[in-house]
Order: structure tokens, then C-alpha cells, then sequence
């Protein structure tokens, strides 16, 4: 049963990456990198490393995405002047 | 043409590469020999619940030394590359955030903060420790930038407040070498009954001053970031 979740999230993370290489738009391009970074935090928390899962949690998808964010919204205002 | 073949000519050679982890792994039932010197010996050394973090504040010690060391070169690259500050033009006066974001961020940002700051000084007994709660400070403060658009962290204080923890921390380290066995051993002081808040020697201390380290370093590095945005 738990290797069927981990194929299916597999499966969903690499659906993402690709996703997140191919969106036009980039706020969803980086909410999608996101998004690998949560399912990998399932995926360590499924293979009994819950260390490692809330790191992954809390600095991969949370703090990464709102750098890249910010560095985003920080490039668009540069650019438009 | 020519690219694209060598594109997947490329992703096959990667693909090749990793096929022996799936197809020659198979699971293990003993621990390898570092694992079991840690296994047998790390609660009766240390006195750890989470064996997890023993390893990490005091057998790896240096390697978490190192990463904090990592970390504070993140952020000092951020301040040098965002220290030109952009030309000086009247931002639009700033939309404040809504009443909703402000509602729920006033109820959240307490109950952040708590977990966060259990989750560094109980790093010792449950799962995470100082790099996670450190993170969960900083969406805290996160959330405190959204909700109040005009409001500041003050720079002076965050790096105040860092560079003392990082100071604190190699004196730790300094008193582990001194009374114990060697940089950064934290069994200078009373192991206690394992599973109690004051156990595990100096683990909690230490795990303590790299969560607020890294909290205020990351503070700082979205406020560096937030700065002069439009």
C-alpha cells in the first residue's frame, strides 16, 4: 500500500518539475517548484524520517518558494523602469 | 536537431546511471557499523531521546557548525548584491493587506512563534530542532510583513541578536572542548533522565542559539529582499 503512494507521488513530482519548466507563467512555474518540495516532505515523512520531512517542509517549499518570490517581484520592478 | 539528440542521448546516460538503484537495491536488515556505534552508544553518551539530533549538534557537530557558516554566507551575499539601493522614485502608496489576512495573521503569529520555539528547544526529544523552527520564526515574521505593509524589522536588532547567538554558540563549543571531550561536546553539563525538557547535557542550549540564529538570519534575508519593493 505505501508503495503505491510512493509511486504515485513519484509520479506527481515529476509531473510538477516538468510543469514547472514548461508554465508560461512564472509565479505558477515557481508555485509548482513548490509543490515537488511538499510532496518530497510526504515522501521523507512515508520513509519514517520525520526530520528530514519537516526540514524539506519548511525551508524547500515554504521559505524557498517566497524567496524566489520576492527575488521575482524584485526583478518585474527593476525591469519596468 | 544535432542538440536534441545529444539532449536525450544525455537524459539515457543519467538514466543508465541511476539504474542500479532500482534494480540492485535491496532493503538491509542490519545497521552498518557507524549506525550501530551510534545506536548503542548515543543514548547512554548523550542522552538523547531523538538520536537524530544527537548526531547532528554533537557527533557531526562541526558539519552543523559549518552549515550555519553556509548560511550566514547566503545571507551576507544577499546584502552585498541588494546593497545598491534602486533609484529613488515614489512608490505607490502601498495597498494595505485585507482585513481577513489581518484578522488570521494576528491569530496565527503567536501560535507560529510558540511552535516554532517548541520546536527548537524540544529538538532533542521530538522531531526538528534549530534549522526547522528557526524557519517557522521566520513565517511568523513572514506573515507579520504581509498583514503590515508599512511595518520594519529593525535591521540593527535582527543582526544584533544573530551575531550574539553565533558568538554564543562557539563558546559552547569552546566549553565543550574545555570540560568535556572534545569541540563542540555538549556533555559538559548533567545528562539528566532522558525524555525531560533538561536533559541531553548541553543539546537543548545549542539547539536553542542556532534557531534563533537562523531565524534572525532569515529575517533578515526577506527583509533585505522586501526592502525598496514597489
Amino acid at each position: 500500500m505505501s508503495l503505491i503512494i510512493i509511486i504515485f507521488l513519484g509520479i506527481i513530482m515529476i509531473a510538477a518539475a516538468v510543469l514547472a519548466l514548461y508554465l508560461k507563467n512564472l509565479v505558477a512555474a515557481i508555485i509548482s517548484a513548490g509543490v515537488i518540495s511538499l510532496l518530497a516532505s510526504v515522501l521523507y515523512l512515508f520513509l519514517a524520517a520525520p526530520d528530514v520531512a519537516m526540514t524539506e517542509a519548511a525551508i524547500g517549499s515554504g521559505l524557498t518558494t517566497i524567496v524566489f518570490l520576492l527575488a521575482f517581484n524584485k526583478i518585474r520592478s527593476d525591469r519596468e523602469d | 536537431m544535432a542538440k536534441r539528440f545529444i539532449t536525450l542521448l544525455l537524459i539515457a546516460l543519467l538514466a543508465y546511471m541511476f539504474l542500479p538503484f532500482i534494480v540492485e537495491v535491496d532493503e538491509t536488515s542490519q545497521l552498518n557499523r557507524v549506525a550501530e556505534k551510534y545506536v548503542t552508544a548515543g543514548p547512554l553518551e548523550l542522552g538523547a531521546a531523538n538520536l537524530v539530533t544527537a548526531v547532528i549538534v554533537t557527533y557531526r557537530g562541526l558539519d552543523t557548525l559549518g552549515e550555519i557558516v553556509v548560511l550566514f554566507i547566503a545571507a551576507v551575499g544577499i546584502g552585498f548584491l541588494l546593497r545598491k539601493p534602486s533609484k529613488k522614485k515614489i512608490a505607490a502608496p502601498k495597498r494595505s493587506s485585507s482585513e481577513i489576512l489581518r484578522t488570521g495573521s494576528d491569530f496565527l503569529i503567536p501560535l507560529l512563534i510558540l511552535f516554532g520555539v517548541y520546536i527548537f528547544t524540544h529538538g532533542h526529544l521530538t522531531p526538528g530542532g534549530g534549522f526547522q523552527g528557526g524557519v517557522v520564526l521566520t513565517s511568523a515574521a513572514l506573515l507579520f510583513m504581509l498583514s503590515n505593509t508599512e511595518a520594519r524589522f529593525n535591521k540593527q536588532l535582527t543582526e544584533v541578536i544573530e551575531s550574539v547567538s553565533g558568538i554564543f554558540y562557539l563558546i559552547i563549543g569552546i566549553l565543550g572542548l574545555i570540560l568535556a571531550g572534545g569541540f563542540l561536546d555538549s556533555r559538559f553539563l548533567q545528562l539528566g533522565e532522558m525524555g525531560r525538557l533538561f536533559s541531553a547535557g548541553a543539546i537543548p542550549i545549542i539547539y536553542s542559539i542556532i534557531g534563533i540564529k537562523v531565524g534572525m538570519e532569515l529575517i533578515g534575508i526577506l527583509e533585505k529582499l522586501r526592502k525598496e519593493e514597489i
